[in-house]
């Protein structure tokens, strides 16, 4: 059964419609990298899903019981203030937000939660440190920390790369792979990087004011699509 | 020191003491969140209106609290859309609210009574200001500010720290940020009797700006703000009844002071 099933969506602003005619569906364990040039709506796309945006038409289902509150979410470019001041651990405990229910607190379920969470994206060490002092690359393992407590079997990443050097890209790629094939979490993953989109994913919707593909990783390289889209030289 | 024991002996000094350092306790706490979302210029606006409500209170011979608390509620709630609506000019609109909010005031006062004690202690603050019923409201408001505080405490967090995230995960983002606005309105209006309407806001953003200097965590930053707001109040006030200095002014001083010291020993990191 899906887990999500887009049908028919599209969406505007201020009546000026952006994005149209995704229709779409992914099973659990699943790995989605939206791809398109800048503008094309993939960050609409994304909030759509998160119920920030409501479409315009159209229909977002979940599957396998899973609710709209219970996805893990890593926002691009983040508007986190730069100096702010928060502890890595207080960032990550904040992603068992949506596990609080009726509780006023945190218990120690969702500390532990975090803890493990910290560890699984080996960042333990900085616990203790300010988010603000730490390097691009260290900060978005935090926030993907912080995603993997929020949710079982959802994640939305938007652009989590951009902006990091090739190694801290690598490993940044490498953990959310992981959490795909170990943990069976469905990604949705926002990315500028066609090439690296190919590898790790396992299909690819092309957005560019509409939906222009959706399929799996093989079918889209073999496409006209891809081969305009990498510059030519082929995935 | 029987000077100092003398002093404590006076009721109104007494109540003064209890309900500044609850409102300071207060002040502090919340201040933090609205430096954080970039929410100062609503304390400073709402400090204008609560001026022009009490001016009308004592032009009416009404309640001066039972006035100014709903009046500045309402505010904070209205300051809050504008702050937050894309269409208009946010902190214009604030501005607009805040001196129209000071005329009518300055205009009530000069039609009717002149500026007399109770007027100016709302200008410039006054620890003499408070009544008994007064100090009994201020410790039930500030009580419950405190207690909703502490209970949307992780709440409260997540929303400043990245309110996007917040509701993707299903958090009403407006009703924290509503309670937070009216959470502040009720500490700015209690706030206002001991330091004035031209003040009240620095006892909202000068404590939370020290902490931010030297602390690393959002927990350490607030309990740190809470300590500097409360200790830089009961300095401020000693300070006050002995040099004879405006008990407003004094605590702003304090503030000023401890922010210098703060800044210095962040710098060392
Ligand atoms: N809040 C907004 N208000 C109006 N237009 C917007 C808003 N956000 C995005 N857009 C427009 O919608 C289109 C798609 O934007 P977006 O989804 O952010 O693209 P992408 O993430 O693919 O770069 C762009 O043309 C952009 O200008
Ligand atoms: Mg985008």
């Amino acid at each position: 059964m899906a887990i999500l099933e887009c049908k028919d969506l599209s969406f505007a602003y201020d009546g000026e419609t952006v994005l149209e005619k995704v229709d779409f569906s992914l099973n659990a364990g699943d790995y989605l990298c939206v791809v398109g040039e800048n503008g094309s709506g993939k960050s609409t796309l994304i909030k759509g899903l998160l119920g920030l945006k409501a479409p315009d038409r159209g229909s977002i289902r979940f599957g396998e019981g899973l609710q709209s509150t219970e996805i893990g979410y890593l926002p691009q470019q983040t508007q986190i203030q730069r100096d702010f001041p928060a502890s890595v651990r207080e960032v990550v405990l904040s992603g068992c937000l949506n596990s609080l229910g009726r509780r006023l607190h945190y218990n120690a379920g969702d500390r532990e939660r975090a803890a493990m969470n910290l560890e699984r994206m080996g960042v333990e060490d900085l616990a203790d440190k300010s988010y603000h002092e730490l390097s691009g690359g260290q900060q978005q393992r935090v926030l993907l920390a912080r995603a993997l407590c929020a949710t079982k079997k959802l994640l939305l990443l938007d652009e989590p790369v951009t902006g990091l050097d090739p190694i801290a890209t690598g490993e940044m790629y490498n953990l959310i792979k992981l959490v795909n094939l170990c943990d069976g979490i469905t990604v949705i993953m926002v990315s500028h990087d066609i090439r690296a989109a190919v590898r790790y994913a396992t299909h690819i919707l092309h957005l560019g004011h509409e939906q222009l593909f959706f399929g799996s990783c093989a079918e889209y390289r073999e496409s006209s699509l891809a081969r305009r889209f990498s510059g030519g030289g082929g995935l | 020191m029987s000077e100092f024991v003398r002093m404590l002996s006076y009721h109104f000094m007494q109540r003064a003491l209890l309900v500044g350092v609850l409102v300071s306790l207060c002040a502090a706490l919340l201040g933090v969140s609205l430096v954080l979302k970039r929410y100062s210029m609503i304390g400073d606006g709402l400090s204008h209106v609560g001026f022009g409500a009490l001016a009308i209170a004592s032009a009416l011979h009404l309640a001066p609290l039972a006035v100014a608390v709903p009046v500045v509620i309402v505010a904070a709630v209205l300051l809050l859309r504008l702050s937050e609506s894309k269409r208009i000019k946010g902190d214009a609109a604030i501005a607009i609210i805040s001196s129209s909010a000071l005329a009518i005031g300055v205009i009530s006062v000069s039609v009717t009574t002149g500026m007399n004690t109770e007027v100016s202690s709302y200008m410039f603050g006054s620890i003499l200001s408070l009544s008994r019923t007064d100090t009994v409201l201020s410790v039930i408001l500030s009580a419950a500010v405190l207690a909703l505080f502490i209970a949307f405490y992780p709440r409260l967090f997540a929303v400043t720290f990245d309110e996007t995230f917040s509701k993707a995960t299903g958090t009403k983002t407006e009703i924290y940020n509503t309670l937070l606005a009216v959470l502040t309105a009720i500490t700015v209006v209690l706030g206002m009797r001991m330091m004035g309407a031209l003040l009240i806001s620095s006892l909202i953003i000068f404590p939370a700006l020290s902490a931010m200097r030297v602390c690393r965590s959002f927990r350490s930053v607030v309990i740190t703000a809470a300590a500097v707001s409360i200790s830089c109040f009961l300095i401020g006030a000693v300070a006050s009844y002995f040099l004879e200095t405006p008990t407003g002014a004094s605590i702003v001083a304090a503030n000023l002071l401890a922010f210098a010291a703060f800044s210095l020993a962040g710098r060392k990191h």
